[in-house]
């Protein structure tokens, strides 16, 4: 039986990943869940320099989700080398990492200084916070914009470069396409969609940020949809989340064309998520028969 | 011990106070929990996603068993409330560093407690108690209005009382009380709510005392990863490498004169 799938060369022994900033660097998860078993650990996203982010408070429960506004804080590039990439090169299983930047220069100078470090397999384009004004989203709403940054970036990556979706746009196909003809080695979405929650009783926003983005369950229906678009938009491969709760949840995105798929809010519901969703997988292609899951992505018919 | 999320039993639960409860669960995170620390509690409603963190009111490691008393404070904590002896209950724990008990020992110790965040309180005190090197413990407890586990801090140690409504003890809060019985420490240990914590960082400052207090924010996933509950720091905190500190994992219990609140 085969989990392993293929992106742009580098190979996961399930497809199972964790979703940017749910996970920290691993090193919170790792006194529940053995990262060793996951397809990748997709951290944080980190900028060239540390990042304070908003003011608290920075999340709310929402119907079946949540909001949340963190605004990227992060260590910053330095920090996070020196600690979370050391910490995670003890882990037999693929590390991905998400940059954040409020000009194109911002992101350039991640880049390249992850450019020499072995243990990064990938790179992964945040474009699409919605919680920070400056950067990020800019580029993630405008097809043009998208094409700019993601050739830049192209120019100096050195590992394959992922680039984030956003789900707050009108045509995730056009994105998509975007992300593809400047180069981009795979797309993953969705990002959060941008929310409001107020406190009727003292009549002020449950944010301090006003708005956050809303991830969960809530928005799984919304994300398998827009993967299912993204994945016939384009020929890159695509790495679908929003919601995923389960292995059932997960075999949705494949079917709907996602190559591989992350766990994301769900983490903070019940932390064994991840794992539990590769053993879920598994045993679905056991039952099934199947011999390789490859032959599931994007089958639904 | 690494923390887990763990199945507990409903031993008892009973209403001690206008929406104030008091949960028993029969959990071997009894075996870990400390003073100060708190543990997740999820509820069996899948449409509310975020556990609720809520902080130890008491521990009995021989029968295995964690206390909380916590108030209803929306439609979650009142689900909860509504559960009964015998059922299931997902708690995630033990998270939170907890009060330094050692920074009491040979000094004298003002115990305080401001509304919701008396139950903590109690299990500090008792903990104080039973390590038995402080030079003195006294508990500053602040109503609204009734009282609750009163009868059980004064078991532990002599107790200064105050209500808004100066329907028992001093009238105002707990600063009032302290005032007007002249109380003196070295050391404080206190929760409660933020202007109270405010004030009892400022007396610390002004007479140099110790003073560790438990802060408060919305959390999400309570271990670290999300940097959802943070409080601004005075100086760079190691982990973040800004003036931010995760409350869950770093907190809930600062010296006062390391947060900026």
């Amino acid at each position: 039986m085969n989990t392993s799938v293929t992106i742009a060369g580098v190979t996961f022994k399930n497809p199972v990943m964790t979703a940017s900033g749910t996970f920290g660097s691993g090193m919170e998860y790792s006194e529940f869940v053995d990262l060793g078993r996951l397809g990748a650990v997709v951290t944080k996203g980190v900028a060239n320099v540390p990042w304070p982010g908003n003011e608290t408070p920075r999340v709310a429960e929402t119907w079946g989700g949540m909001l949340n506004a963190i605004g990227l804080q992060n260590p910053g590039i330095d920090t996070f080398m020196k600690r979370d990439l050391v910490f995670l090169k003890d882990y037999d299983t693929r590390v991905i990492v998400n940059v954040c930047g409020r000009t194109i220069e911002d992101y350039v100078e991640v880049v390249e200084r992850l450019g020499d470090e072995p243990r990064v397999d990938m790179l992964e384009i945040n474009v699409s916070c919605p919680n920070v004004r400056e950067g990020a989203i800019a580029f993630g709403q405008k097809a043009e914009a998208l094409e700019k940054i993601t050739r830049e970036i192209k120019k100096k990556a050195v590992q394959p470069v992922i680039m984030k979706l956003s789900p707050n746009v009108t045509d995730i196909a056009e994105m998509a396409r975007a992300a593809e003809s400047a180069g981009a080695d795979a797309v993953s979405l969705i990002n959060t969609i941008t929310g409001m929650k107020i406190d009727i009783h003292r009549r002020k926003f449950a944010l301090a940020n006003k708005t956050g983005g809303l991830s969960g369950p809530a928005i799984k229906p919304v994300a398998v949809r827009m993967v299912y678009q993204a994945a016939h938009a384009v020929s890159i491969p695509v790495i679908g989340m929003g919601g995923i709760a389960s292995a059932e949840d997960a075999l949705e995105f494949i079917m709907a064309g996602a190559t591989a798929v992350a766990v994301g809010a769900m983490n903070f519901v019940n932390p064994y998520t991840t794992v539990e969703t590769v053993r879920g997988i598994e045993d679905f292609m056991k039952e099934q028969k199947i011999e390789d899951i490859n032959t599931l992505i994007g089958c639904v018919e | 011990m690494a923390k887990q999320k763990t199945s507990a039993i409903i031993r008892r639960q009973d209403r001690i106070a206008e929406d104030i409860y008091d949960l028993r669960l029969e959990t071997e995170l009894a075996q870990q929990a400390g003073a100060g620390q708190f543990v997740s509690v999820y509820l069996p409603d899948a449409s509310r996603l975020l556990p609720r963190p809520i902080s130890i009111c008491g521990i009995d490691r021989r029968a295995g068993e964690v206390r909380l008393v916590y108030r209803i404070a929306g439609g979650g904590t009142a689900l909860l409330s509504g559960m009964k002896a015998g059922e299931r209950l997902d708690v995630l724990g033990v998270l939170g560093n907890g009060f330094p008990l050692e920074r009491a020992d040979g000094k004298r110790v003002l115990v305080m407690g401001g509304g919701i965040g008396i139950p903590p309180m109690l299990l500090s005190a008792k903990m104080l108690q039973e390590r038995g090197r402080a030079l003195g413990v006294t508990a500053v407890l602040g109503y609204r209005s009734e009282t609750f586990l009163l009868n059980e801090f004064e078991s532990v140690c002599p107790v200064i009382v105050a209500t808004e409504d100066g329907s028992r003890g001093s009238r105002g809060n707990v600063m009032d009380a302290m005032k007007e019985h002249k109380a003196v420490a070295d050391t404080i240990f206190a929760c409660g709510p933020m202007p109270m914590l405010r004030a009892v960082k400022k007396l610390a400052e002004a007479n140099n005392m110790e003073a560790y207090i438990s802060l408060e924010e919305r959390m999400a996933c309570g271990v670290g990863a999300c940097l959802g509950c943070v409080t601004k720091t005075v100086g760079i905190d190691a982990h973040s490498m800004v003036r931010n500190s995760r409350i869950c994992t770093d907190g809930p219990v600062y010296d006062a004169r390391d947060v900026e609140i």
